[in-house]
């Protein structure tokens, strides 16, 4: 089988886009970082990927509000291609900013790109503590649908944002996502344990990660790529660190597209 | 103008006004009961209301939380203030605005934008002007109005050519004085005479721009005169003790060159520092200070303070890509009543938060990891808060070397427009502050954009790769009159005023040459690549424009620069005077050593309480309020963190970083500083600075042999002799420690004349500040080890010697006790033999943890220890290595240089001790499973309270 392709969809601001490029490569795949101007004057070329990655960074220096600009410019120059990307069974990923852009381009949590959709019903919003805050935390892979990750697993990534409460418009929206088991990730403690004081951000429901109903659209705030070697891990001194737990995303993208 | 307001919905919060509403009452004022905040935005444009309704509904509002306001809110007697951007200051948001609505296809001509807060209680329209200007408005950037304001569009006048000559040749003394003075150029008079000199054997008189490109390549700030002068060092009794040709040149330069490390790349010729990284990569480090303008305007002045000191790697050798940087930063006491700040000054707690959202919010946006940093706090850096930025980078070596360009080579200049942003900041920069400065001087503050110098970098890199330039420098203090006037010193330089593009009409010939608007880059390209460039940048939406031509033009053989407005020369210097023709001064030092000793504190049975003051002591006290705002993980290269231990909250000692994916050849990073030992002993601070620097690397398993150091010294104004003696003493310890540890200086920076004149005439002058900076190599970083303890049941031991000073020791500063000026004295041979022994025992594998012993010495070294590991510790001192008759306070609480507590496991003691060889190095006791830190009968505590004490004091 020929080995799958991941495009790195970078722009002004994107920070994070050559760590995610060697996370991808260490699980197998051929890997392309293209700026957004190519893939607008080209749509075409989206074709060739199976995995569209949006990586962390601050796309456009967060003016208006965080992803918002690059979501503008998926949602007027590429809806229709970026729709048939996830419609052919393709998968895409967003990391922090990427997380924001595709819950502000409709992406997430419905799966589709447009204007009527996008930023109606869940937002990221700033964090409860009004600031920045970069640190690690544990969280509780807790859908079944979610192609990307080990249901059942507890794992450590960092976080780095300042918008990342994750917040729907309304509570019947929050109960439809947990219903399709959309919830992909949620804060919880060392042990697993769900709720209070893990949850960094104030965001509803302890969520850290959302997939969209098919379970190939998968965004969250922490940053796998940043824990794709055991040295990475905060305690990695202090006792024995066995896996790297950012790479169980790029390696499930991997056994996905190649099973 | 179409109005728009965003508020946020009910029920989903505003942390932004939650913020403002914390901070109103900091300032004192408790009757606000209440604060709602709208982000306001104003569009002009041929634009129906429809587009209007279009563009807040789908771009600028968030749906889910926020609702929309078309038009004014009401101000029905409410307590209103609104902020606006000034018209000409960069506003990214407004331009990201302007293009985002292009893509929905909008077409708008300007957008403007602000913040609307309305405060619930009892307000006075005093209390309003307070808050506005203390808090909300930074009369830099911003406007404040008390109720709904709508701004007009601002077209803007073309500038029409007014040429404007100097009358110089005829003036007398008083006369070039006056000059100097009045036209900010901050000049003495012997540079005074030589630039009449020189128009004199010219027969003109000079053109404004002329005499402005003097000020500034003269300045102190770009020049450094003061560290280059001849020094006549005096004792108290006015005798002549010593007389130091070129100070910099025969101190910190002499190390490096008599040095002569293989591994020093490219050093004191570049904008960074560059040794040897791997057989391919070289590293480069630089560290600059921000002082001036991030008193004047903390936010954007420590921004612009990042940003310039990423660009200067991206400008070294053929550009570096950043991996890491630093941030050290010393402000007033934060605690002070808001009644005693002096005129025309920030309380140090505002200016303490707005220096760290301008670091975070830029470093987090160019996505360089911000991993090693300090902050220290004295009173006398009220008037003078000091911001220190460093970059590390990394680039192919054979990028590596610095470059110059060749004749006909076409200069374009990349990046941001050219505002009015920053006019004579390097000129400002030298000149000491007053309670006026930040109205006189408000011009020179530069507003950044990280999202322009992250374009910047990402296609400039590329660019070099495509080796598509020949050579590059970054656009600093100076501007395009420095960069430029750089680069053609050897071959000069024509260039075309009038392509050079601008922010906004109106600017003047000489406000584009010496404007330091931020995020440009000038290049040299060889005019066959010129077009292949331009098309790069192009492809990045970044602005790259063809200025102008090095070299090459009539008869200019010893290189003249040339500006040009349209076909009018406005400006014309020969580049030898520009570089070379300042005389260079003489400057008086006086140095008068007196010992005092510091008087013995009395012994007592328990120290507990000095323990918890020393570790709630704000130099000491934890930092996670600032390090958790910083990204410290981006670029996913992150080895030990600046956190660390069971917690991950424990103080690090040094940072190391992997920046070549799957390779664990690392870099480590780490500082020294030591402000109050400035003020007692110059010398013997420089030594612990560098000790404490060399130190925090050996502490992770840094290796001192491949180890580089950079100076950064502030200082007080050094035309008064009893500052400059101190400069003289620090300097030449530099000499003494780079020479003795075998760390040459590979870059540094000064910052003098930091003293503040109040409106009461009283000169508030910072101390002495040296902060070095320290990179090494580490082959494995998985060899590295961290400060927290690990394991109940392994040994701890001391390594160094431990003195009986107490001068400037921690302790005395937090427990308000007399200090003498009996400084540790710093053995930096014995040090050095422990750095090498200790690094490569704990690389071979036999320390589990390692915490130098810094500010409040074994006591505080010990509880950091002990709760960062969530253990604890048992030490007697009676096994302590001690020269002379040392106390019981100053084995607990001394700050000799030099040691160390390393946890070993019982299997792995006798190997280690093997390792330590000659070194000092004593067992002195065991980690224990009680959660409490124990020493001897005199300290006993436990880590809830130790812990609670070291957080307690930036809990912001």
């Amino acid at each position: 089988m020929a080995t799958p392709k991941a495009l790195v969809l970078r722009t002004a601001g994107t920070n994070c886009d050559r760590e995610t490029e060697y996370a991808l490569q260490q699980a197998g795949f051929e890997v392309e970082r293209i700026h957004v101007f190519r893939i607008m004057e080209t749509p075409t070329l989206l074709e060739k990927f199976q995995f569209l990655v949006v990586p962390g960074g601050f796309s456009y220096g967060d003016d208006v509000a965080a992803g918002k600009i690059l979501a503008n410019q998926m949602l007027h120059a590429l809806a229709e291609p970026l729709n048939r990307f996830v419609e052919a069974g393709k998968l895409a990923l967003g990391i922090c900013n990427g997380f924001q852009v595709l819950i502000k381009s409709g992406l997430l949590p419905w799966g589709n790109v447009n204007t009527e959709e996008a930023n109606r019903d869940a937002t990221l919003a700033w964090n409860d503590c009004g600031m920045f805050k970069c640190k690690w935390v544990h969280m509780s892979c807790d859908s079944q649908k979610c192609v990307f990750l080990p249901h059942g697993e507890v794992i450590a990534l960092p976080m780095a944002h300042g918008e990342g409460k994750f917040v729907t418009a309304t509570p019947e929206i929050l109960a439809t996502i947990q219903q399709q088991d959309q919830v992909a990730l949620r804060y919880c403690d060392e042990a697993g344990t769900i709720g209070g004081a893990p949850n960094p951000n104030g965001s509803m429901d302890d969520i850290a990660g959302l997939c969209d109903p098919t379970g190939r659209v998968l965004g969250l705030m922490p940053h796998p790529e940043r824990f794709v070697e055991t040295i990475h891990h905060p305690q990695w001194t202090r006792k024995d660190i066995r896996r790297a737990d950012g790479r169980l995303f790029f390696d499930g993208a991997y056994s996905h597209l190649t099973q | 103008m179409n109005r728009i307001e965003i508020w946020p919905k009910d029920g989903f919060g505003d942390p932004h006004a939650d913020g403002v509403f914390t901070h109103i009452r900091e300032l004192g004022i408790d009757t606000v009961s209440a604060v709602d905040s709208a982000r306001l935005f104003f569009l002009a444009g041929d634009i129906t209301d429809e587009q209007v309704a279009t563009l807040a509904g789908e771009l600028l509002v968030d749906k889910v939380t926020e609702r929309v306001v078309l038009g004014t809110t009401a101000d029905d007697g409410k307590n209103v203030i609104e902020t606006h951007m000034q018209v000409g200051v960069m506003d990214p948001t407004a331009a990201s605005i302007l293009s985002a609505a292009k893509e929905m296809g909008i077409e708008l001509r300007t957008v403007q934008t602000g913040r609307r807060y309305e405060l619930g209680g009892d307000v006075t329209e005093e209390q309003k002007v307070t808050i506005s200007t203390k808090l909300l408005a930074n009369a830099v950037i911003e406007d404040y109005y008390l109720d709904a304001h709508t701004p007009d569009e601002h077209p803007g006048t073309p500038y029409q050519l007014d040429l404007k000559i100097v009358s110089l040749l005829e003036l007398d003394e008083a006369g070039l004085m006056k000059l100097s003075e009045e036209g900010h150029m901050f000049l003495n008079i012997t540079e005074m005479k030589a630039i009449q000199d020189y128009y004199r054997a010219k027969g003109r008189e000079p053109r404004d721009v002329e005499l402005e490109m003097l000020a500034q390549t003269w300045s102190e700030h770009c020049g450094h005169k003061t560290f280059r002068s001849d020094v006549k060092v005096m004792n108290a009794k006015g005798e002549v003790v010593e007389e130091i040709p070129n100070l910099l040149k025969n101190t910190v330069f002499k190390a490096t060159m008599d040095l002569n490390k293989p591994w020093c790349l490219n050093v004191f010729a570049d904008n960074a520092g560059v040794i040897e990284f791997d057989e391919e990569n070289a590293i480069c480090f630089k560290v600059e200070t921000h002082n001036h303008p991030s008193a004047i305007e903390p936010y954007g002045g420590s921004m612009t303070g990042i940003g310039g000191v990423v660009r200067d790697p991206m400008g070294t050798g053929l550009g570096s890509r950043p991996i890491a940087n630093t941030d050290v930063f010393c402000f007033g006491d934060t605690t002070m009543d808001l009644a005693d700040v002096p005129a025309g000054v920030l309380h140090p707690r505002r200016t303490m938060r707005g220096v760290v959202a301008g670091v975070r919010d830029y470093g987090n946006r160019m996505g360089i990891p911000t991993v090693n940093g300090a902050v220290y706090f004295d009173d006398r850096y009220i008037g003078n808060p000091l911001v220190f930025c460093g970059t590390v980078a990394i680039m192919p070596r054979e990028a590596a070397f610095k470059q110059h360009p060749n004749h006909g080579d076409t200069i374009v200049v990349v990046g941001g427009r050219t505002g009015r942003d920053g006019i004579h900041g390097a000129t400002f920069s030298s000149g000491e502050m007053t309670h006026e400065t930040e109205s006189e001087f408000s011009h020179a503050v530069q507003i950044g954009n990280a999202i322009t110098e992250k374009k910047i970098l990402d296609t400039l890199l590329q660019a070099r790769d495509k080796k598509l330039y020949t050579c590059i420098t970054d656009c600093g203090a100076g501007g395009l009159s420095s960069a430029v006037g750089e680069m053609g010193e050897e071959i000069g330089a024509k260039v075309q005023l009038e392509d050079i593009p601008i922010k906004y009409a109106g600017l003047s010939y000489d406000e584009i040459w010496i404007s330091e608007a931020q995020e440009r880059m000038v290049l040299a390209v060889s005019p066959d690549k010129v077009d292949e460039l331009l098309a790069l940048f192009a492809s990045e939406d970044v602005e790259a424009t063809d200025i102008g031509t090095f070299g090459l033009t009539d008869d200019n053989d010893k290189g003249l620069l040339e500006l040009y407005y349209g076909e009018t020369l406005v400006g014309e210097l020969d580049m030898e005077f520009l570089h070379d023709g300042t005389p260079r001064p003489t400057k008086d030092a006086l140095w008068d050593f007196v010992p005092a000793a510091t008087p013995a504190p009395a012994t007592k049975d328990s120290y507990n309480d000095e323990l918890l003051a020393v570790l709630a002591s704000p130099n000491v006290a934890s930092k996670e309020w600032v390090i958790r705002q910083y990204d410290h993980e981006v670029q996913g290269t992150s080895a030990i963190k600046p956190l660390v231990g069971v917690g991950e909250d424990g103080p690090g000692d040094a940072a190391v970083v992997t920046p070549i994916y799957g390779s664990n050849k690392a870099v480590a990073i780490s500082c020294g500083m030591n402000p109050t030992l400035g003020d007692l002993d110059p010398y013997q601070s420089a030594l612990h600075a560098v000790d404490e620097a060399l130190r925090n690397l050996v502490s992770v398993g840094g290796d001192v042999e491949t180890t580089a150091i950079l100076d950064n010294f502030c200082w007080g104004n050094c035309n008064k002799p009893d500052r400059m003696g101190a400069l003289v003493q620090a300097a030449k310890a530099c000499y003494e420690a780079a020479m003795t540890y075998g760390t040459p200086f590979v870059s540094g920076k000064d910052s003098l004349n930091n003293e503040f004149v109040t409106d009461t005439g009283e000169t508030i002058a910072i101390p002495p500040t040296l902060l070095i900076s320290a990179f090494g190599l580490v082959d494995d970083a998985s060899k590295c080890i961290t400060s927290d303890a690990k394991a109940a049941g392994n040994k701890v031991y001391l390594v160094g010697t431990t003195r009986p000073e107490l001068g400037g020791a921690h302790l005395l500063l937090a427990n308000g006790l007399d200090t003498g000026n009996d400084v540790p004295p710093v053995d930096c041979k014995t040090n050095f033999n422990t750095f090498v022994a200790l690094g490569k025992a704990i690389r071979s594998g036999l320390a589990r943890t390692c915490h130098d012993l810094s500010e409040g010495g074994l006591a505080a070294a010990a509880a950091e220890m002990a709760f960062s590991g969530g253990l604890g510790i048992e030490l007697s001192t009676d096994a302590m290595i001690v020269d002379g008759d040392a106390s019981q306070t100053a084995k607990l609480f001394g700050e000799s240089a030099g040691r160390f507590l390393v946890e070993v496991t019982p299997d792995n003691a006798a190997a280690f001790e093997a390792a330590m060889g000659e070194t000092a190095c004593a067992a002195i006791g065991e980690i224990t499973d009680t959660g409490r830190v124990q020493i001897d009968s005199a300290i006993d505590l436990a880590n809830t309270d130790t812990k609670a004490a070291w957080q307690g004091t930036f809990n912001w």
